[in-house]
């Protein structure tokens, strides 16, 4: 019995069936109306009341049968699952059918059930904030039993080494010691984060400027787009374009300049990263231009600045916290970027401030221990946990710290 | 007018003019990235849609059952691909009546071929390349289009592996997220909008999607493989856990989108609704939904796009196997178009990086004809209240 068998009974055997049971809800209700009593609801509520106690009471059954089944307390064949599915949708269906009269209040139950159908639609988004904060933080736990958090938040040499043979009970045989210090992926992350941002930043803010303050209609009309068309490209393909043709580009341009760079450097992804960043931080400070109240400009305007003075001493001043805000946005994206690096920087961490080496990243990490051949529970396989708990942690606070400084911008100019 | 005051109004005009300068040189940059970038990958990928083909005599003997090998002169069989030999058994079992007969053909040519018909770097020696160069002044080579980059799945012979098994998977994992997130998304959307009252927890559940809209994508993949993977036992690199990894990641976008539109439908068509006795879910279905749909289904299809270019939480649950064969249901295991594009160029022959490129180009080219069908339904029916 497979997903594909479940859906097609599902959609070829049961849809049909609700559907005449609609009809057949709403037929008993138009009886009763031609028979001169006065219906509560419109007659097609009577119809989803039938279709209602159909699937909720089988629905809701058969989940708590799936959750006892995945939490292990208690399993039941499948087939017994769907015999009592069958029999609660028909047994609730009939049962439904009977009870539909004129003075049934259809609209008001059926308006309840979606009411809470919307409601655990709802719910979904906060499982998924508690599911990603769970998952990470349980697996990071499990981490920080085998390695201290001091030893990985100051520690400055990340070698897993002979770690996985720990993971196959082989432990003993290893000769080097695993050490789990995260500060060169640190540095590496924050390496590349700053070339990226070095290069977004500028590009970014003064387009939006010119977009914003010089250009006519026509040309920010062409610009825009253009973009936004930076912003639809799929990472994995910059990652394609930083290691095949900007990683050799640097190396070539820094030999000639007498200079030695790997081909994972730094650099590369770096810039390339920053050309991702660029239509965020663009269209993030056009916004934030664009509400800066024309009267302001006309004030400073009108004591005799040219275009170019107002800008500098009245529009970015005032746009300043949004800036800062799609700065910080910005960053939390170079953060937790990962096809880039992955194609373009390197695997082996790397204390250095030199951006022609290479260097590895959190993102890295986090996929190169995840997509090994590792046993679950070694600690490298759980270090990419730990790993991922502190880029939820610090995105999560440049996400909290930009929210309040654009709400405050926003209150000042009441957009 | 002084002297002095008219120098200055010089300068600051000078540096007015500077600035603007600046300004539009950061655009024009801008531009020349977006230009360098797509002709950079447009002229890598370009070639890889035509393959060489060499024009030999087959001949079908009752020996080639064993060995294919004899089926063309022994000079030029090492430079025929290894893929088109692999068939050849089969082919005569199903027709029989072809051995003992000879027939001139064109067949699929080895990846060193036909990267050095392309004039690119390539592992002929010396001998070989006197070969082809025969070949070619006979007119026995060519560069046909390349259907099998469309008609087959990976392989580990660069010249017959194709994108057909990626893009199925990618179907499959498109229907999964859409399936889960749409539904649930225009749900949650119209909760929020019409239903939610105004208190801590509405506030803290709007808190909460903008939260999750800005989550690096990588997170989503660390949640995918503990909690559907480990925890729930879905099928490692099968669709139905790649989708729902991505229809969790797209849910936000939907919301959001889908809530903007909501809100753009002005209260006075609510509030006709209500005077006349509607239900508020009879406002919402008659009213407010379809009014709102175009905005809705644009939010959507720029969802669909985003997932649809994504990698990361792929590659977490597994979606990079090598899949020579397309899936044929949401367990089976499947890769999609990104993360084809990430196994290939991670290949180490050189053949590779060209089909790189054009699966690039293919997977551009589709997101590019969404993002359009999105701008086109909102300039069609967007409306203005």
């Amino acid at each position: 019995m497979t997903l594909e068998y479940i859906l097609l009974l599902f959609f070829a055997g049961l849809i049909p069936l609700a559907y005449a049971a609609f009809f057949l809800g709403r037929r008993m209700a138009e009886a009763d109306l031609e028979r001169g009593y006065r219906l509560n609801s419109p007659p097609s509520f009577y119809g989803w009341y039938v279709i209602v106690w159909m699937f909720l009471p089988a629905i809701a059954v058969s989940a708590v049968f799936a959750i006892l089944h995945m939490a292990g307390i208690l399993s039941v064949p499948l087939p017994v699952v769907l015999v009592g599915f069958l029999a609660l949708f028909a047994g609730g269906g009939g049962l439904a059918l009977r009870h539909v009269r004129a003075s049934l209040r259809a609209r008001k139950i059926v308006e309840d059930v979606i009411r809470w159908l919307l409601f655990i639609a709802t719910c979904i988004s906060i499982f998924t904030t508690v599911g990603i904060v769970l998952s990470v933080v349980f697996e990071a736990v499990k981490f920080f039993n085998m390695v201290s958090l001091w030893e990985f938040l100051t520690g400055t040499t990340w070698s897993p080494g002979s770690a996985f043979l720990e993971g196959a009970g082989r432990g003993a045989e290893q000769t080097s010691q695993a050490e789990f210090g995260s500060v060169p992926i640190f540095a590496g992350t924050f390496m590349i984060t700053f070339i990226a941002m070095c290069v977004a930043l500028p590009v970014g803010l003064f387009s939006a400027i010119f977009m914003s303050e010089y250009a006519g209609r026509n040309l920010r009309g062409v610009a825009k787009p253009a973009l936004e068309v930076l912003a639809g490209i799929p990472t994995v393909v910059y990652g394609f374009f930083a290691a095949i043709t900007v990683s050799p580009f640097v190396v070539t341009v820094a030999e000639s300049l007498g200079l030695d760079a790997a081909y994972t450097n730094a650099l590369s992804p770096g810039i390339v990263m920053g050309i991702m960043i660029i239509p965020f931080i663009s269209s993030l400070s056009d916004d934030v231009i664009s509400s800066i109240p024309q009267s302001l400009r006309e004030g400073s305007f009108a004591l005799g600045t040219t275009r170019s003075e107002t800008i500098k001493s009245v529009v970015l001043p005032a746009a300043f916290p949004g800036i800062v805000s799609a700065f910080l946005l910005g960053v939390s994206r170079a953060l937790g970027e990962t096809m880039i690096v992955v194609m373009a920087a390197g695997l082996r961490p790397n204390l250095t401030w030199n951006p022609l080496e290479g260097m590895t990243t959190v993102t890295v990490r986090i996929v190169d221990a995840l997509t090994g051949d590792l046993a679950f529970d070694s600690a490298e396989t759980l270090s990419a946990f730990a790993l991922g708990l502190t880029l939820l942690v610090v995105t999560l606070m440049l996400n909290i710290v930009s929210s309040i400084v654009i709400r405050r911008f926003k209150q000042q100019y009441e957009m | 007018m002084d002297p002095n005051s008219l120098k200055r109004t010089r300068m600051r005009y000078r540096s007015e003019r500077r600035f603007k300068l600046y300004c539009a040189m950061a655009l024009v940059l801008a531009g020349v990235f977006l230009v360098i970038f797509f002709a950079d990958i447009i002229s890598k990928g370009y070639p890889a849609f035509w393959q060489a083909q060499i024009k030999v005599d087959v001949s079908y003997t009752q020996d080639v059952k064993e060995l294919p090998f004899l089926a063309v002169g022994e000079d030029v069989s090492e430079l025929i691909s290894r893929s088109w030999f692999r068939q050849l058994p089969r082919k005569l079992n199903e027709h029989p009546e072809l051995i003992g007969t000879t027939r001139s053909k064109w067949v699929l040519a080895d990846g060193a071929v036909d990267q050095y018909l392309k004039d690119k770097p390539n592992g002929l020696d010396k001998e070989q390349k006197n070969l082809v160069d025969r070949l070619r002044n006979q007119d026995r080579t060519k560069l046909a289009f390349n259907t099998y980059f469309f008609t087959q799945g990976d392989s580990k012979l660069p010249e017959s592996s194709g994108i057909f098994s990626a893009a199925v998977g990618t179907v499959y994992v498109m229907i999964v997220t859409m399936a889960f997130s749409l539904p649930t998304g225009v749900l949650t959307a119209i909760y929020l909008e019409e239903f939610a009252r105004d208190n801590w927890l509405t506030r803290a559940i709007e808190v909460n999607i903008n939260n999750l809209a800005a989550i690096p994508s990588i997170l989503y993949g660390l949640l995918g493989l503990a909690i559907f993977i480990n925890y729930v036992g879905i099928p490692r690199s099968s669709a139905l856990a790649g989708g729902l990894t991505l229809g969790l990641m797209s849910l936000p976008v939907i919301i959001i989108s889908s809530r903007a539109a909501l809100r753009a439908v002005p209260d006075s068509i609510r509030e006709a609704a209500f005077g006349v006795g509607a239900s508020r879910w009879q406002v919402v279905s008659h009213h407010v939904l379809p009014m709102s749909l175009p905005g809705i289904l644009t939010g959507s299809i720029i969802a669909l796009a985003q997932a649809m270019g994504e990698t990361a939480p792929l590659l977490l649950v597994g979606m990079m196997a090598f899949i020579p064969e397309a899936p044929s249901g949401f367990t089976d295991a499947a890769t999609v178009m990104p993360a084809q594009i990430y196994t290939w160029s991670s290949a180490a022959l050189r053949p590779y990086a060209e089909r790189t490129a054009a699966a690039i180009l293919v997977l551009l080219a589709v997101l590019i004809l969404l993002n359009l069908t999105a701008v086109f339904l909102r300039k069609r029916y967007e409306r203005t209240w």
